[in-house]
């Protein structure tokens, strides 16, 4: 009885533990979202106001820059898969692979500004034309390693019994990877497109870097907008790459729970 | 053909990652060549790397080097500190409370950067933070905790609920149950939370060129590079610390992960057994 009157008063400080950090989230993680939302709905006088939507979704340059950076996060990712499934697939197969595709990985570690720059230079000095190809050369460049990873963990895990169950059955190569291999990769394909794609679209700087200014990406013309003072129209394309990331984490979820801790980060 | 096939998928995989390294070996070679446009007219040479030391800009790097380190140090071990803390509240919670923590505590994670970026730096600007350092290491921790949590919580998942009772029963008061029993228990969550926490707060760009306002003048590494190579392109002296960069992370990300891997077959072995 008396051991149980001991313990019981300290769960109840341990829970307490919790509340420093949860303040500090409240602070600086939710009331900043939170002040956004109320940006959109503001203008300079901090009027209550629908104007900002009218001005986004109206004006041609902020819907170049949206359809601009869904072009570019499409063709980057398409061009990841294209490249990185046969890596993630062959380097699946191999015995080393587990430690091979840490040098796929690897380029990561180094700041992707410092990696953009690198390649502009070497952009630079091959006379090559900075513009649309380069900025999806340089974003497929970037993010690579986040397509070839999930899906290396998703195909090197799948059961290989499956594979020769289908090939027992007479399916020839083909169609055992069509059939078999490829649906069952399909959680690391969804973790990789959405890895690759929402970078893509909200990356600031290297599309403006790989460019010299000519295309720039939603990530870009978040921070010109406020960088220009007009807050409520950098809210709302705040809210709009919000709405983004919170559907393609709904999805990446729903197909799998591995995805997240490797989203900025490859430790 | 069973070989031609291996061959295929050999030069494959290879050219691929001799793209990927490309531009850093590229770096590397040059920076012996003290031009910024890939020649050798002025033969092989040091000048780049003498350059970091003692060329007109290099006050403003050291003092953009120190920045970086100042501010990773700071925010990383108060993140390393409240995440710990703040983890053992969580683990306490009920479920449907510790559930909404825990997604808020992922939510500067999955955000990108720079909403975050923008969210905090309106919050700034609304209740009138001083600019400079403090709005910086705020930032800093509040996207390095989040790291520190996800390392902290599976390790108290982990531990037997029963040692904890066990050193009440034997006669430590709670505090000393905690210090002794528990915190050990979890240092191995902890240090690789801290670490995460400062290579994190090093590597960010976003959130510190947002952040750190036009006025004050304060640089990281990050945002000097971005300030000075913007516009006129990379000085010889930028190649060589890049590869001075990259040579060190390089051998950091492989020297963990291989330590990680041997580790990992260890523990295979052993399972086996």
């Amino acid at each position: 009885m008396k051991a149980k009157s001991v313990r019981k008063p300290f769960r109840l400080t341990k829970k307490a533990f919790g509340v420093p950090y949860m303040l500090f989230l409240l602070l600086f993680v939710v009331i900043p979202l939170v002040l956004i939302l109320v940006n959109a709905f503001l203008d300079n006088d901090n009027n209550l106001t629908l104007a900002n939507f009218k001005i986004f979704f109206t004006s041609s340059s902020s819907l170049t820059v949206l359809g601009n950076s869904l072009l570019v996060g499409v063709i980057t990712t398409l061009i990841c898969i294209i490249i990185g499934y046969p890596v993630a697939y062959i380097l699946s197969k191999m015995s080393s692979g587990k430690i091979l595709v840490l040098l796929y990985v690897i380029p990561m570690g180094v700041n992707f500004l410092i990696r953009t720059l690198a390649t502009k230079a070497i952009f630079i000095a091959m006379d090559i034309e900075l513009g649309m190809g380069t900025v999806i050369f340089g974003m497929v460049y970037n993010y690579l390693p986040f397509m070839i990873m999930p899906l290396h963990t998703t195909l090197s895990s799948i059961d290989k019994s499956y594979m020769e169950a289908a090939q027992d059955l007479g399916a020839d190569k083909a169609t055992v990877f069509f059939k078999t291999t490829l649906p069952l990769s399909v959680s690391g394909i969804i973790s990789g497109v959405t890895m690759v794609f929402i970078p893509t679209i909200s990356t600031y700087a290297i599309s403006q870097l790989l460019s010299n200014g000519k295309i720039f990406l939603f990530g870009d013309s978040i921070q010109l907008s406020f960088e220009q003072g007009m807050y409520g129209v950098g809210s709302i394309m705040s809210i709009v790459m919000l709405v983004f990331v919170l559907i393609s984490n709904f999805i990446m979820n729903k197909f799998n729970r591995q995805g997240n801790a490797v989203r900025r980060s490859l430790w | 053909m069973v070989k031609l096939k291996g061959f295929l998928e050999k030069s494959y995989l290879f050219i691929i990652l001799a793209i990927l390294y490309a531009p850093i070996i590229l770096l590397i070679i040059y920076s012996f060549s003290n031009s910024s446009n890939f020649n050798f007219d002025q033969g092989f040479n040091f000048e780049a790397y003498i350059a970091i030391f003692k060329s007109d800009k290099s006050p403003d790097l050291w003092r953009a080097v120190g920045n970086t380190i100042l501010i990773a140090s700071v925010s990383s071990v108060i993140a390393t500190v409240m995440g710990t803390i703040a983890s053992i509240g969580i683990f306490h919670l009920g479920k449907r409370m510790r559930r909404l923590v825990e997604n808020v505590n992922q939510f500067p994670i999955i955000n990108s950067e720079i909403v975050m970026a923008v969210s905090l730096m309106v919050f700034f600007v609304t209740f009138a933070f001083p600019e400079g350092y403090l709005r910086l290491i705020i930032a800093h921790i509040a996207f390095c905790t989040p790291y520190v949590v996800l390392n902290v919580l599976p390790k108290l998942e982990s531990m037997d609920p029963n040692i904890y009772e066990a050193a009440l029963d034997l006669g430590a008061n709670p505090f000393k149950a905690l210090t002794k029993v528990m915190i050990p228990i979890i240092t191995p969550g902890i240090v690789s939370g801290f670490v995460m926490a400062f290579i994190m707060s090093m590597d960010d760009f976003i959130i510190t060129q947002i952040n750190k306002g036009a006025a004050t003048g304060i640089n990281t590494l990050s945002t000097y590079i971005y300030s000075d190579a913007r516009v006129q392109g990379l000085e010889p002296f930028w190649y060589a610390i890049f590869s001075i960069i990259f040579v060190a992370v390089l051998a950091l990300v492989l020297s963990i992960n291989l330590v990680k891997i041997s580790k990992q077959k260890k523990k295979d072995r052993e399972g086996a057994k």
